[in-house]
């Protein structure tokens, strides 16, 4: 099934052309309306009409999460704010979060991208759709949300978390369709076998499941526990969120929307494109993007891109799953975590040492994070009392910032590793 | 069925079109749009070999168009309807026709009454006038004769430059009817047009030319709805 055919389907080498058209006319439009591109371009002398071929986009320097932050929060807009529509933010606070706007026509196009990916899944306007994705500043929810609308189907804005709920409304609501982490799906799927739930009385049939890493082991789990067809789905904010790219039903590499995007996939270290089909860093160029257009956004995700073409019809090159991040980057429940900002917070609060660790764990089918922390000496001769509010005070501060619980243990002065060079602050047990 | 990249044309050292790259499938009205002075009349006038490009490629049907001739290019099937209508004002409307038909006839040469016939049927209009001069008739009327001119050629792709340049309102909503049952009959209409709103509305998809570079493209109804169009070119902000 094909939500638009004539797109999705269409020759490369029509392909090609359309992403030409769409590219010029962006370059002309961030070299005017985008200040930092401009000045980039300029300092570089770079013509932003000078471009022929796709191939010239590498002449442009890279766009980095750093670049977002530093024009935090609307420096890299394209568009008068009284034309944006809407506004989403990546995870991360303290300064750290980036600003992503869109304009009607903007939202248009993303929902009409993330319905390709459920009619390609298999959702149609008969579906039930239970989206247990975060609503808020997280694209997550919104994203699927107006895209499972787009396709005529029944949303269930359920948000995240209630797992109880999640499960009497799955039943009640007779929902389909589910969407959420893979992590979470596995979650429902234990807690209803100890509630003695028989899946077969349920009428689910799809999930989509996106926001964290997975395996191919987790999708057999998922499958094998809900008698469901999973499919995988790719996004990041700062590019457009969920939809930038999907499987078909042939669960084998996710199409990328390359009428919306221009994929590159580069070695993180030379930054230079790496051999067809070799394992790198994707970095994507929005060509329809009205208010939030990026240049060669370096998305420290690493996958492989697989050009040969799929069985289903799509021309639309493949991407696998992301198998990696070039950065420090943790993904906990779905929620985009730095160790930069638990430091930065800790760094914070009084009593506590510049040393700390950070341990991630998988317990049953939800991520734990726990943080251990050097305490001054003093504290340990006081009473437990002291203590205590000081494990809660950091609890909180770390929850309100983070916005994902975590476990805080005290340890006395010393007892963390040191480390000459790189620290390696983070230890993640978790196995995919 | 037309596909261009990287075009740069002009006149003298003056470039006017500044590597710009569009396509229109087959089947579709696709519209330019822009203000006085853009470019746009210098596009179809490339396309059209009248003007030579100094760089790009032009496409037709797959095959290659920058150093045709226009003569060459009409009989390829590629016509324009230039702006201002430019009939035969002397000659009758029928000769007018026949004259368009000109490429046919050379090609094949049997007459050309029965395609005489398929124009009359779409313009009914100048069946009556057949034997009027082409001088003689209403502006509204001229821009009819100048379209069913450009199709007495057959062409596969037609274009259109300001086809509602200096007519009543009411003309101008009669002539873009004729432009969507051209396409709903199966041809191909590139259409440029100062009167935005118009051509978006009949348009699938449209192109927004300033100052020689594209600026915007994209759905008609996507273009309906930005503000830079509307602020541009709508000369009003519609509310959705």
């Amino acid at each position: 099934m094909y939500w638009d055919k004539a797109k999705e389907c269409m020759p490369r080498a029509d392909l090609e052309q359309l992403q030409l058209e769409r590219l010029q006319s962006t370059l002309y439009r961030v070299a005017t309306h985008v200040p930092f591109y401009r000045k980039q371009f300029k300092e570089l002398a770079i013509d932003p009409d000078g471009f022929r071929s796709l191939e010239e986009l590498r002449k442009l320097p890279f766009t980095t999460k750093d670049d977002l932050r530093n024009n935090y929060p609307y420096g890299l807009f394209a568009v008068p704010l009284r034309d944006v529509v809407r506004l989403h933010a990546s995870s991360g606070t303290t300064g750290m979060a980036t600003v992503v706007g869109y304009t009607r026509n903007d939202l248009k196009n993303w929902s009409d991208m993330v319905a390709r990916i459920l009619t390609a899944t298999g959702v149609d306007a008969d579906d039930v759709v239970q989206i247990a994705f975060g609503y808020g500043l997280f694209t997550g929810g919104f994203g699927l949300h107006y895209g499972a609308e787009r396709v005529g189907a029944s949303v269930i804005p359920i948000s995240s978390g209630n797992t109880k709920r999640q499960i009497q409304i799955l039943q009640d609501f007779k929902t389909t369709t589910l969407v959420c982490t893979p992590s979470y799906a596995l979650l429902l799927a234990d807690t209803m076998n100890a509630m003695d739930i028989n899946i077969n009385s349920l009428q689910l049939k799809y999930g989509l499941f996106g926001g964290e890493p997975w395996s191919e082991e987790m999708r057999r789990e998922i499958k094998n526990k809900l008698g469901i067809i999973a499919t995988d789905n790719y996004g990041l904010s700062e590019v457009m969120g969920p939809g930038v790219a999907g499987e078909c039903s042939y669960c084998d590499g996710l199409h990328i929307n390359e009428d919306h995007f221009i994929v590159e996939v580069i070695n993180p270290e030379t930054l230079a494109p790496v051999a067809p089909g070799e394992l790198g860093e994707l970095v994507f160029t929005t060509i329809t993007k009205e208010a939030f257009p990026v240049i060669r956004y370096r998305t420290r995700d690493l996958a492989r891109l697989m050009p040969e073409p799929c069985p289903c019809g799509r021309t639309f090159h493949r991407m696998t799953r992301v198998i990696g991040r070039t950065d420090d980057m943790l993904i906990i429940k779905g929620v985009n975590v730095y160790p930069m900002q638990i430091e930065s917070i800790l760094f914070d609060i009084e009593g506590t040492e510049p040393h700390y660790q950070i341990i991630v764990e998988r317990e049953g089918r939800l991520d734990k994070v726990t943080v251990l922390v050097e305490v001054v000496e003093s504290i340990f001769f006081d009473q437990m009392k002291k203590q205590r509010q000081l494990v809660e005070h950091i609890k909180k501060r770390l929850a309100t910032e983070l916005g994902i619980g975590v476990d805080v243990k005290l340890v006395e002065e010393k007892t963390l590793e040191r480390f000459e060079g790189k620290a390696k602050r983070v230890i993640d047990k978790r196995k995919l | 069925m037309l596909k261009i990249k990287n075009l740069e044309a002009g006149y003298g050292k003056l470039r006017v079109l500044k590597r710009i790259s569009m396509h229109v499938d087959t089947g579709e009205i696709v519209t330019i749009i822009g203000a006085n002075g853009a470019g746009k009349t210098t596009l179809l006038y490339t396309i059209a070999g009248i003007i030579k490009a100094s760089a790009g490629d032009i496409q037709l049907l797959g095959n290659p168009i920058n150093q045709t001739k226009p003569e060459k290019i009409v009989a390829a099937g590629c016509s324009l309807v230039p702006e201002g209508r430019q009939v035969f004002s002397t000659l009758t409307v029928r000769q007018n026709l026949i004259l368009g038909g000109y490429v046919q006839y050379k090609k094949n040469k049997v007459n050309t009454d029965a395609e005489l016939q398929h124009i009359y049927d779409i313009f009914p209009v100048m069946q009556q006038r057949e034997n009027q001069l082409a001088g003689t008739l209403s502006g509204g009327e001229q821009q009819m004769l100048a379209m069913g001119r450009a199709l007495m050629a057959k062409p596969k792709l037609i274009m259109l430059d300001e086809p509602s340049t200096g007519l009543a309102p009411l003309i101008v909503k009669n002539i873009f009817e004729i432009i969507g049952k051209l396409r709903n009959a199966g041809n191909t209409v590139l259409l440029i047009e100062q009167n935005a709103k118009a051509a978006l509305a009949i348009a699938d998809r449209g192109y927004v030319l300033e100052t020689g570079k594209f600026i915007l493209q994209g759905p008609s109804e996507d273009l309906l709805v930005n503000r830079d169009v509307q602020r541009a070119y709508l000369g009003r902000e519609v509310a959705v």
